[in-house]
């Protein structure tokens, strides 16, 4: 029965994959597509661990922005972009797992894990910016200070430094990138690390008194949690062909958080459709200057906060399994509130 | 002599800004147990207001030390009856919609008064110190943080609604069933803290220029001085503030002003993965 | 002579100025059924989270067959096959019965052995009719039973039971005891109590905790006589 399930959900993943990379270009610019996949792939790394591990991270930009840092400083040294693919993933994970040891074997809870988080954000912050000085530099590549780091080598076919993957390619290649990431947290999740994770969500202590090491299962997931936003960096840093300190800023790990609670939580899907709409939201409001897109984002994370906290995704599958589902047994569904949020 | 008393100052100024930047939330952190992100945005509401009133024939001081608080008090009653009341008990779900309110806040001043610095000049002058300028302003500041010290000790300690407040503070539950409304008192709490935000932000408006996305500069601090202070509200104030505010000021001194912020910040770090109760969990036990 | 699977040497636990847990020098025989009993606050509870490792005792020993355990986690704990239910329902709210068990058998098992075990415990506790049902939506009897099934499922050769009967039926009651009966042909069970019928109805050997220390250790028979037991126990229940 598990399995053909899988089979049914990997195969579902995929033809919504192809109508959506055949379709969209149709509708909006291959440019500003592979930001919002971009996005998506960023969406779906806080997605998975909140959503499914339950560890709230106010930081998850100082992934992304370390991706991307990594992918430009490498890029520039290198000369080709494999290797540094490689290190971007690399380098926020091992970052992330030294953290996540850090706070989870401390026992932190939630607050005390938001807080630093959120400081080691903005540490990176300060730092990078402050480093407009020449001694600033790793190898070939000056880190810039608040100017960033601009002309490194872009995405190339492996081996062949001249052959850069651009324009429609680099959205195809960055679509398809997506979609391996989310089959392998769908493959994360169904296996026993991942309903292990959520049964951390759901009740560290129990897991804890079950013989699991809850603080080393956490601190793997935050890494994983880290790789991906890591690859989204890097992915970014391709497209924007600068990276800036702006990518560790506190405005883009707010809204990676808002993508998630928008799109749903507990969900893949729902962090990812979050991002990709928002980001595309941002991007129409800010062709007006009528009014501050900051302020609506803003309207929306308190919106949706007091009235959907469950988020979009949740939200349509519970009128579509009320208007047209089989009954559960025992009737109603229980309205219990976002478990993993509020739970440690 | 002469630079010892300039780092003294200076010393003092820093732990005194940090006091000021963070009472606001503590109050209501202590209080309510609600971390309001768009607390730095209260507090550049109050710069903003400050500006206003200035501009508009008002005293300087008289700005800074009521119309100010008045205006951004009045602007927390709102958020608190609009949002933060809905949310009382879910903490996480608090700090994500106080965030929202922090863009929002962003948003709306900008609107109002455009994406440009603004500024005012400090009203107090400078005096030299031997070779050494010192900002005659940092006293004001220094002098203004021990007075809202000072006023929230007696009003803790000497009145009837402090009472009420310290009892809130270690048992809602028991406070409510004593017959009173927590609904009023969180009401009133939010309101303090937000005054006292407001107070804050604009008090130190003239040493910065003022932009819209002003209280990002504060939060971070505010939000990591609050919970490294741990529960008891003037003590771990004062400790966490103190605590911060040299390590920073030293590392300035030592090595450049960047280096001094990312020194407080790993500092916090450190803190509060050796006391994850704050420091007044830990010591200080039970004061206020 | 059976095998000591849980021994503690000097057992002490302080917070600040009190004693909860005063010297306790305590010895289980391999499938031994043990209950801790005394009025509130004698230090039953401290004692049981001191070997359960939720607490660190202050000072004193643990030994688990023979190997000292003294400052472990809990989950270090239960790895060495020690099964353990905390006095408030600790379950898995969002997730179904079968799940529920499931996570705790993926412990000690594979995939698949994982699933026959539940499924096995599952029909073992009459939980079959219930198993796909978040454990949200159960009453409080049905949560204990679920929560008694995962700390068994791992095969467990020493299991503590904190308060197992609290809030239950008679039914469930009865129920739990033919469990708890069933568990003792395999392992070592520890049940801190309340319900003097419960403990009448399943215990031999009773160990009676007062301020923080033994009091006296008997058959069940003989404690309830014994005056001094009567005096600081049922002498304030009667």
């Amino acid at each position: 029965m598990i399995k053909t399930s899988a089979t049914r959900d990997v195969v579902t993943t995929l033809v919504v994959a192809a109508l959506l990379i055949t379709i969209m270009p149709q509708l909006i610019g291959t440019y500003t597509l592979t930001v919002l996949v971009v996005y998506g792939m960023l969406g779906l790394s806080l997605g998975l661990i909140w959503g499914f591990g339950g560890i709230l991270c106010f930081g998850q930009a100082a992934y992304f922005g370390l991706g991307a840092y990594t992918y430009a400083i490498a890029a520039v040294n290198f000369g080709e972009s494999t290797l540094p693919m490689l290190l971007a993933v690399l380098v926020p994970a091992l970052f992330a797992a030294i953290l996540g040891a850090m706070m989870f074997y401390g026992r932190l809870t939630d607050v005390y894990l938001g807080v630093i988080t959120l400081v080691v954000t903005l540490i990176l912050f300060k730092f990078i910016n402050s480093t407009a000085g020449p001694q600033y530099k790793i190898g070939d590549a000056r880190l810039g200070g608040f100017n960033g780091i601009p002309g490194f080598q872009t995405l190339n076919v492996p081996g062949r430094p001249n052959d850069y993957i651009w324009g429609d390619a680099y959205f195809y290649f960055c679509a398809i990138a997506l979609v391996i990431v989310y089959l392998l947290v769908t493959w994360l999740l169904r296996s026993s690390f991942g309903r292990i994770a959520v049964g951390i969500r759901e009740n560290e202590t129990r897991i804890a008194l079950m013989g699991y090491d809850v603080a080393a299962r956490k601190t793997v997931l935050f890494a994983i949690g880290a790789a991906i936003a890591g690859l989204s960096g890097a992915l970014f840093a391709n497209w924007a062909e600068i990276v800036t300190p702006g990518l560790f800023s506190l405005g883009q790990s707010a809204e990676i958080i808002i993508w998630c609670i928008v799109g749903g939580l507990g969900t893949r899907f729902g962090p990812v459709i979050g991002a990709a709409g928002l980001a595309y939201l941002k991007f129409l409001l800010g062709q007006q200057s009528m009014i501050d897109n900051t302020l609506i984002i803003g309207l929306i994370l308190v919106f949706f906060v007091l009235f959907l906290p469950k988020g979009i995704l949740p939200a349509v599958t519970d009128i579509w399994r009320v208007s047209f589902g089989r009954r559960k047994r025992r009737g109603a569904r229980t309205r219990r509130g976002r478990g993993g949020r509020q739970h440690g | 002599m002469d630079l010892t008393f300039v780092i003294l100052v200076e010393m003092l100024y820093a732990v005194a800004s940090l006091i000021l930047i963070s009472a606001g939330l503590a109050v209501v952190f202590g209080m309510m147990k609600v971390i309001n992100l768009a607390h730095g945005e209260f507090m550049m509401m109050g710069g903003y207001a400050t500006i206003t009133a200035v501009n508009l024939g008002v005293n300087i001081f008289v700005a800074m030390l009521i119309v100010a608080p008045l205006v951004v008090g009045l602007i927390g009653l709102v958020v608190e009856r609009l949002v933060i009341r809905h949310l009382y008990g879910r903490l996480v779900d608090t700090m994500l919609a106080t965030w929202g309110l922090s863009l929002f806040f962003i948003g709306m001043v900008t609107l109002i008064f455009g994406n440009t610095t603004t500024g005012i000049s400090t009203p107090i002058p400078g005096f030299t110190v031997g070779n050494y300028q010192v900002n005659g302003y940092n006293f004001f500041i220094i002098l203004v943080s021990i007075a809202l010290l000072i006023v929230m000790l007696a009003v803790l300690k000497a009145t009837r609604a402090g009472l009420i407040a310290r009892g809130t503070m270690q048992r809602s539950d028991m406070a409510a069933a004593l017959g009173y409304s927590p609904d009023r008192i969180y009401m009133a709490t939010f309101f303090c803290g937000s005054a006292i935000a407001g107070l804050a932000g604009a008090v130190l408006a003239p040493l910065v220029g003022l932009v819209p996305t002003s209280g990002g500069a504060y939060i971070a601090k505010a939000f990591i001085t609050v919970i490294a202070g741990g529960p008891s509200l003037i003590a771990g104030l004062i400790s966490s503030s103190t605590l911060f505010g040299l390590v920073s000021q030293f590392f300035t001194f030592a090595i450049s002003p960047v280096i001094g912020e990312v020194a407080l910040l790993v500092a916090a770090v450190v803190l509060l993965r050796l006391l994850p109760q704050g420091v007044t969990g830990k010591f200080f036990k039970g004061k206020l | 002579m059976a095998e000591t699977v849980l021994e503690t040497h000097g057992l002490t636990m302080r917070f600040g100025g009190v004693v909860a847990s005063d010297h306790v020098d305590f010895r289980l025989e391999a499938r031994e059924l043990r209950c801790l009993i005394g009025p509130n606050g004698a230090g039953k509870s401290t004692f049981f989270k001191c070997i359960s490792g939720l607490l660190t005792p202050t000072s004193g020993h643990v030994f688990m067959r023979g190997e000292e355990v003294t400052g472990w986690m809990p989950h270090q704990i239960a790895s060495l096959g020690v099964g353990i239910k905390t006095q408030t329902p600790n379950v898995m709210d969002q997730l179904d019965v079968f799940e529920n068990i499931w996570l705790a058998a993926r412990r000690f098992h594979d995939v698949a052995e994982a699933n026959r075990k539940a499924e096995d415990v599952i029909d073992r506790l009459a939980l079959g009719p219930i198993a796909r049902t978040n454990l949200g939506e159960l009453a409080h009897g049905e949560r204990q039973r679920v929560e008694l099934g995962l700390v068994t499922v791992g095969d467990p050769w020493l299991v503590l039971l904190d308060e197992p009967a609290a809030g239950m039926s008679a039914q469930d009651v009865e129920r739990m005891t033919d469990i708890i009966h069933e568990l003792t042909r395999t392992a070592a069970v520890v049940i801190v109590e309340h319900d003097m019928q419960f403990i009448r109805s399943i215990a031999q050997k009773v160990t009676v905790f007062h301020q923080g220390a033994v009091l006296m250790e008997d058959h069940v028979d003989a404690v309830m006589s014994d005056p001094t037991v009567r005096n600081v126990y049922l002498g304030k229940k009667a």
